[in-house]
């Protein structure tokens, strides 16, 4: 007699070279839980996806000054003097020249229409000041010419070019009453700023009437206690009352809403495609089984143990489910990954990003998969193994 | 015995396997109805006739910029309007909630357009009477357990008070329900004098107007009209529909609709398989007991009845008390996020008649073809079969 | 002479396999008395059961006419044919053909879900069948917890449920022990002999033939007389 895992081996390469023979079964099994990994991984990357273009945004050395309590750019408001307070506020870093490197910024939102949906959507209209530039680290004009101060001129991020008609360089695009010229286009490494058009502060605040009024106060911090000390020293500044954010913990929370929101509905649908997945599994498994009864029993009848028996027909579940889950894995990965969509972000705005298929992701899918198959598995194989051999032998 | 027996009986042919079926069957149009009610809240196609009636005015470059509260008198006075208010975004959660839909309103006029707005006389002279006081839309309530008499303070992220605080506090002095369409039914209302005073900037200025014609000329002339009125002002206007509005806001999110469709069709693919793979195999595993039937004297239509409506049975009850577990989970969801989902999930006609469709189609898919393949063998080739 | 209820002429039928026609009756002449009970025998292949369907109109001839009881059944379409054998042929198969999913007495009301009966009467039918054939206290039981000759018996109770004129058997005692082959001979000689009912039986066992009136061979498709 031999032991059980040879006897296990021997059964699970009798199943699975039985497979081809129950072509329909094995069809079943496998693509209910390759839908349900599309679907998992589809709705995961979406969220994964606008994590990153959010995480990718926005620098642990740069800080954002916002008026106190305000949680997006757009909410927070500054006069030219109260601006002029924070540049010249300690712990800011100072370029080659001495001069601090501050963007005081504003974050307007215009109408533009969308690519897909044809419909007008909240595009971000950034008004920046010269360091603006420098305070992106991965800022890259692709094409064109930068923008000209005093004109009204603007760059077009990379996402925005995309998903926005009207955003080719040498064109102009007009918003309310003015109109402006787009005269390149720029990338930051995927981050949100591509989502957004670029102008002169400036000319911004004379086209909208905002006298030389601010909305956000950007600046390149000195050193590691650069943060610490910028937020004592507006801390104790009567006349404003301001929040310190780092950049980057700014972004990470701006996408912590949509991305939550997402997985809100995405893993409990996930969930209950797997339960359904579960079902199918179960049948399918039950079917197989059912359909050998007389040949397992033979092979119980011939001395192969009740566990091995079950053992195996366990592995056909998860073998199955494993194929399954790398089908839905792949056409998830083939379909979307890289895909670019755009949604209102907690800016007002719209967010251009890219589904993430990530490594970690699949991970994950093919891991639902196999949970499937095991529980789809085991009361088939459990009912393999206890079936009373003289039983199954007289079943046809 | 009657031939409901005879259904019956070949139904459970293979008890387990009739069950998982079900079972997937449940599961799969419980996703259904949840999927159905999400897409319908994101398509907001039923907003109600108020909502495609009333107009609303913003600020041409984009709804967050402000309009002078001056625009009110001079809408008041164009031709065809019959009144007019204005409301304002005001931004405020409540503790670490999400942000919802509060406006500062003036009471009198606002009510009286949103006729909707269901708020009891008692109600609504006690919010006139106290100058602090908001009422509230019973999902909010519902949410976040607010009765009136409570003391609820709001954070808003736009709106500073003049001491420099962004804290709000209201007395909640009516709940109201909204017997239209939804678009107030997510809402808190304030005085917007209160606010005028309080707020630190911004003054004598509102975030949009709503406007009811008299009738008198169609709304695409009224929506033309005031726009006119404000053309080549320093903040000119974009007026439209609140639907329209409400739609184009919704559409920004990007295609949910067409992301949970796409959901949707691989849920129906895999109930497809699953159903459809094991109904076919049950009906051809008695092609022999078709073969005894039709030598008994059944005729072959009789056959395809009983074998349709086992098929029906099988998957119609299951379904449709699935679709009754989903509907119910979507209330509970709108009971427990009405601040979230002010419009609350919900399916409609269309949804059902969709849902039973489906159901049809996955019963006839599955049982048709190998019926009909056993009923073009004749009875001896049907007998041989083992 | 007894009344004709039975009447074949020059049948013959042909079987298609691949492109080439295989004759497996030919020119069959026979009548069969009311209250007959014939035996029909014949090595295996040699047309037994395809005369058997014939006759019961499971299959029609490719040529000749088959009458039973004056009316041209081979000429009667489909739905004619399945209205027309639920009112007057029983059928008995070797391996007894009952649905697995019915009970005993539901398999024997199978055939009465045909007819207008209200179900009471339905009920009656049904006892007074698994009366005749002795398994009354077995009703409720389902086919697997019965034995092949019980099953038999159930399935005999089904065929003369609905009380057709005609009984068609084939091989009935084919898969049973000998004993239990005697019990349901008797059973269908009784049938034959106290309620007037006319059987065509196909057997391999001469036990079983020695119970018929006549023995009738077949071999080729051409049917001569017993040996005897
Ligand atoms: N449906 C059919 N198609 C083709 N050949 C058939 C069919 N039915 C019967 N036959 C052939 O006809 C011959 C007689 O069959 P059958 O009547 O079943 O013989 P028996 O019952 O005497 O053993 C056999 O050779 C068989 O192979
Ligand atoms: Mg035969």
């Amino acid at each position: 007699m031999f032991g059980w895992l040879t006897q296990t081996a021997a059964l699970a390469a009798l199943n699975l070279r039985s497979l081809p023979r129950r072509p329909g079964t094995a069809a079943v099994a496998m693509s209910g839980i390759a839908a349900l990994t599309g679907v998992f991984a589809g709705v995961l990357s979406m969220a994964t996806g606008f994590e990153k273009t959010m995480s990718g945004s926005g620098q642990e050395n740069v800080a954002l000054v916002l008026r106190s309590g305000a949680t997006a750019e757009l909410n927070s408001r500054f006069s030219g003097e109260q601006a002029d307070i924070v540049r010249y506020a300690p712990g800011i870093a100072r370029d080659v020249d001495g001069d601090p490197e501050v963007s005081a910024e504003l974050f307007w939102v215009v109408n533009a229409l969308s690519k897909s949906s044809g419909a007008e959507a909240n595009v971000a209209l950034r008004g920046i000041q010269p360091p603006g530039y420098g305070l992106r680290n991965n800022y890259r004009l692709a094409e064109g010419r930068p923008f000209t101060p005093g004109r009204f001129e603007l760059i077009a991020g990379r996402g925005a070019r995309n998903q926005f008609a009207g955003l080719e360089p040498g064109r102009t695009i007009r918003f309310g009453k003015t109109e402006w010229l787009v005269t390149g286009v720029f990338e930051d490494g995927g981050s949100v700023f591509e989502s957004e058009l670029w102008c002169d502060v400036n000319v911004l605040q004379s086209a909208y009437q905002l006298g030389n009024g601010y909305q956000a106060v950007r600046a390149r911090l000195d050193g590691a206690d650069g943060r610490a000390r910028l937020e004592e020293a507006l801390a104790g500044e009567q006349r404003l009352s301001v929040d310190v954010w780092s950049e980057r913990e700014f972004y990470a929370e701006q996408a912590e809403d949509t991305a939550t929101l997402i997985r809100l509905i995405g893993i409990p649908i996930s969930v209950l495609m797997a339960i359904g997945a579960v079902f199918a599994a179960l049948n399918a498994m039950h079917a197989s089984i059912v359909a050998r009864a007389r040949e397992l029993a033979t092979l119980r009848a011939l001395g192969f143990g009740s566990f091995p028996t079950a053992l195996a027909a366990l592995l056909e579940s998860v073998t199955l489910a494993f194929l399954g889950g790398v089908l839905g894995c792949a056409v998830a990965w083939l379909a979307l990954n890289g895909f670019q969509a755009s949604t209102l972000g907690a800016s007002f705005s719209q967010v251009v990003f890219n589904f993430a298929v990530t490594p970690d992701l699949l991970a994950q899918g093919i891991t639902a998969a196999l949970v499937v198959g095991l529980v789809g598995g085991a009361f088939p194989a459990a009912r393999a193994a206890t079936a009373r051999v003289t039983v199954a032998l007289r079943e046809l | 015995m009657n031939r409901f027996t005879l259904i019956w009986r070949n139904m459970w042919r293979k008890p387990v396997r009739t069950l998982f079926t079900m079972l997937a069957v449940l599961v799969v149009f419980f996703l259904f109805t949840l999927l159905e009610g999400l897409r319908l809240a994101f398509s907001l196609s039923d907003l109600g006739a108020e909502a495609q009636e009333r107009l609303l005015t913003s600020h041409k470059v984009s709804l967050i910029m402000m309009l002078p509260e001056a625009y009110q008198s001079r809408i008041a006075r164009l031709p065809g309007v019959d009144a007019v208010s204005h409301s304002t975004w005001f931004g405020g959660r409540y503790q670490d909630h999400p942000e919802f839909a509060q406006y500062p309103v003036v009471a009198e006029e606002y009510l009286s357009l949103n006729a909707e707005i269901d708020l009891s006389e008692e109600y609504r002279q006690a919010w006139l009477a106290n100058r602090g006081g908001a009422v509230v839309g019973r999902p909010v309530a519902n949410q976040y357990g607010w009765q009136v008499g409570d003391r609820v303070p709001l954070k808003s992220s736009i709106w500073t008070r003049a001491n420099g605080s962004n804290v709000w506090e209201f007395d909640i002095e009516g709940i109201f329900d909204d017997s239209g369409g939804g678009m107030n039914s997510g809402v808190l209302l304030f005085h917007y004098d209160y606010f005028e005073e309080a707020r630190a900037w911004g003054k004598g200025t509102v975030g949009w107007y709503v406007t009811r014609g008299d009738g008198s000329i169609p709304l695409e002339g009224l929506m033309a009209g005031i726009d006119a009125e404000f053309a080549n002002s320093p903040a000119e206007t974009k007026t439209n529909t609140e639907a329209a509005f409400a739609q184009e806001y919704a559409r920004q999110f990007g295609n949910i609709g067409f992301i949970v469709t796409l959901i949707l069709a691989a849920v129906v693919f895999m109930i497809m398989l699953v159903t459809g793979h094991t109904m076919a195999q049950s009906v051809r595993e008695r092609i022999h007991e078709i073969g005894v039937l039709k030598t008994l004297g059944f005729t072959s239509g009789s056959i395809f009845r009983l074998t349709v409506l086992e098929g029906l049975l099988l998957v119609l009850p299951v379904g449709l008390l699935a679709m009754l577990l989903g509907w119910g989970m979507l209330n509970v969801v709108t009971e427990r996020m009405g601040a979230m989902l002010p419009g609350g999930l919900k399916i409609g006609t269309y949804s059902v008649v969709l849902g039973l469709s489906l159901m049809l189609a996955i019963t006839l898919g599955s049982v048709l073809p190998p019926v009909i393949r056993a009923l073009r063998l004749d009875i001896v080739a049907l007998l041989r079969s083992s | 002479m007894a009344e004709q209820l039975i009447r074949l002429t020059d049948v013959g039928k042909n079987y298609r396999k691949g492109r080439e026609a295989v004759r497996v009756l030919d020119g069959i002449n026979l009548g069969i008395d009311k209250g007959d009970f014939v035996g029909l025998m014949g090595p295996s292949g040699s047309g037994k059961t395809t005369l058997l369907n014939l006759l019961g109109g499971l299959d029609k001839p490719s040529q000749g006419t088959i009458e039973v009881d004056g009316k041209v059944v081979s000429a009667l379409s489909q739905g004619a044919l399945a209205k027309w054998r639920s009112g007057n042929i029983g059928f008995v198969f070797q391996f007894y053909n009952l649905l697995p999913v019915l009970s005993a007495a539901r398999n024997v009301a199978l055939p009465l879900l045909l007819t207008s009966l209200p179900a009471s009467r339905r009920k009656q039918h049904v006892n007074t069948a698994l009366r005749l054939v002795g398994l009354a206290e077995r009703a409720s039981h389902y086919p697997r917890e019965l034995s092949g000759g019980q099953e038999q018996r159930v399935a005999i109770a089904r065929a003369i449920v609905s009380d057709p004129p005609i009984l068609l058997c084939d091989e009935p005692t084919g898969d049973l022990d000998r004993s239990t082959a005697d019990e349901i001979m008797a059973l269908l000689q009784q049938l034959n002999r106290d309620y007037g009912k006319t059987i065509v039986m196909v057997t391999h066992d001469p036990r079983a033939a020695s119970y018929a009136h006549r023995v009738l061979h077949l071999d080729k498709g051409e049917l001569g007389a017993a040996q005897q």
